[in-house]
């Protein structure tokens, strides 16, 4: 029940944002990411935005996985 | 964002025949019933040594919502009964919500707790208050907006459940033995992976925080292994691109504004002190508990289902009896094969 998928906002006015998923758009709300900016990848839960993806996050995570693991 | 990056299959090989080396025997528990599904779709069990099992915990929450709630529902008069999908399954003592439904009782499935807002502009609505950490800020936030709207025909029945007290709990009782725990991602999204502290400092056991890929998954366990081997266990996130230390402050913000901690009924595990929440006296005319006079008791029947050790993690799905047997996804006898998420559906989906 917790299943929360991402995509990326498009649209934002006040608390409320379209988001891409995947090609197709839905209305979500911002309400807990107020900060949250066009172009940012979201985590989204039951039509609310729960938080924003860090893309640098991800890339350190993969980066440090590849250096133990694959190194070249 | 190349998102499928936590799926690259040479990582994966690696990571895979690192653990395959592994020796002694140790048990992980995941406690969110994602994580269950993503491991059965996956295959990640097959992926490793016998030395390493996963049993999945407490971590769904239509698993857990006792009988008395769905009874409480199907007694209601005139109303019309919103709620997320997965629970209209669920057997109470008097059946499921979809039998009922079949008998004329109004249930309406939701994605959005808000579109009960809108169904509450034309009818008297009951919005089922089921979920983890992870759902309950936008139910928080539904009953908010309810209030600001004036509505007066609209309330929400609170069986909300606290994932860090259950877990308490469960080690507390000693009846769960497990050496390490895969944290749930998005429950964490909320509350932060900060908030199982706990684990290490009181029971001496280990978590990371993961994400739901294969590789999120695997390198979960790696890392939980890698706490066994140094003999120090700690909470490490390994989903540090959704997940902070201390979660969504917004969000916990909304969810404490209307809601308080309480002592809540798990199906299956019984009451577990401080593991809920209900509503506050400030936005009492929204609790259904005080509008239709609901009282929320242990009446579970006895029907030889062992969901509750199967959430404790002492028994996996097919040492149970009725496992695969009588209780099938289109015949279950209780709550762990009815939902999807549920750890003896996902059993019989992937690992029979």
């Amino acid at each position: 029940m917790c299943l929360a998928i991402p995509g990326k906002l498009i649209k934002k006015e006040n608390d409320k944002g379209i988001v891409d998923l995947g090609g197709v758009n839905k209305e979500i709300l911002l309400t807990f990411i107020p900060e949250v900016k066009e172009g940012d990848w979201v985590i989204i839960h039951t039509g609310f935005g729960l938080n924003i993806i860090s893309e640098e996050e991800a890339n350190e995570t993969i980066a440090i996985l590849k250096e133990v693991y694959a190194p070249e | 964002m190349h998102l499928n990056n936590f799926q690259n299959p040479e990582l994966i090989k690696k990571i895979v025949t690192e653990l395959q080396d592994w020796k002694k025997p140790v048990k992980f528990m995941e406690v969110c019933g994602s994580h269950t599904m993503a491991i059965g779709h996956w295959g990640i069990r097959k992926l490793l040594p016998k030395t390493i099992s996963l049993i999945s915990g407490p971590g769904c929450p239509v698993c857990v919502t006792p009988s008395s709630v769905i009874d409480s529902l199907i007694d209601l008069k005139d109303v019309t009964i919103a709620t997320f999908g997965d629970l209209i399954r669920v057997p109470g003592n008097k059946g499921p919500l979809e039998q009922a439904r079949a008998k004329g009782l109004d249930v309406r499935m939701i994605y959005s707790p808000m579109e009960a807002l809108e169904m509450a502009k034309e009818k008297e609505i009951v919005l089922v208050g089921i979920g983890f950490e992870t759902t309950i800020p936008g139910i928080a936030y539904t009953i908010l907006e309810a209030s600001r709207q004036n509505l007066k025909n609209f309330s929400v029945l609170p069986a909300f459940k606290l994932v860090p007290p259950a877990l308490d709990a469960l080690l507390s009782a000693k009846d769960t033995n497990v050496n390490g725990f895969i944290l749930p991602g998005h429950v964490s999204v909320i509350i932060g992976s900060d908030a199982y502290n706990l684990l290490p400092e009181k029971f001496g056991i280990g978590g990371v925080v993961t994400g739901f890929e294969p590789l999120d998954i695997l390198v979960g366990i790696k890392k939980l292994i890698r706490q066994i081997e140094l003999q120090k266990p700690e909470i490490e996130n390994e989903y540090s691109r959704v997940v902070s230390p201390s979660g969504n402050l917004q969000a916990q913000e909304i969810i404490y504004k209307v809601l308080e901690v309480e002592d809540a009924l798990w199906r299956g595990l019984g009451w577990i002190p401080k593991s809920g929440l209900g509503i506050r006296k400030e936005f009492e005319e929204f609790d259904a508990t005080k509008k239709y006079g609901i009282e929320i008791m242990d009446t579970e029947e006895q029907t030889g289902c062992r969901c509750g050790d199967v959430l404790k993690g002492n028994i996996i799905p097919p040492e149970c009896q009725l496992f695969g047997k009588v209780c099938k996804p289109n015949n279950p006898i209780g709550p762990c094969m009815v939902s999807s998420e549920g750890s003896c559906a996902a059993y019989y989906k992937y690992e029979r």
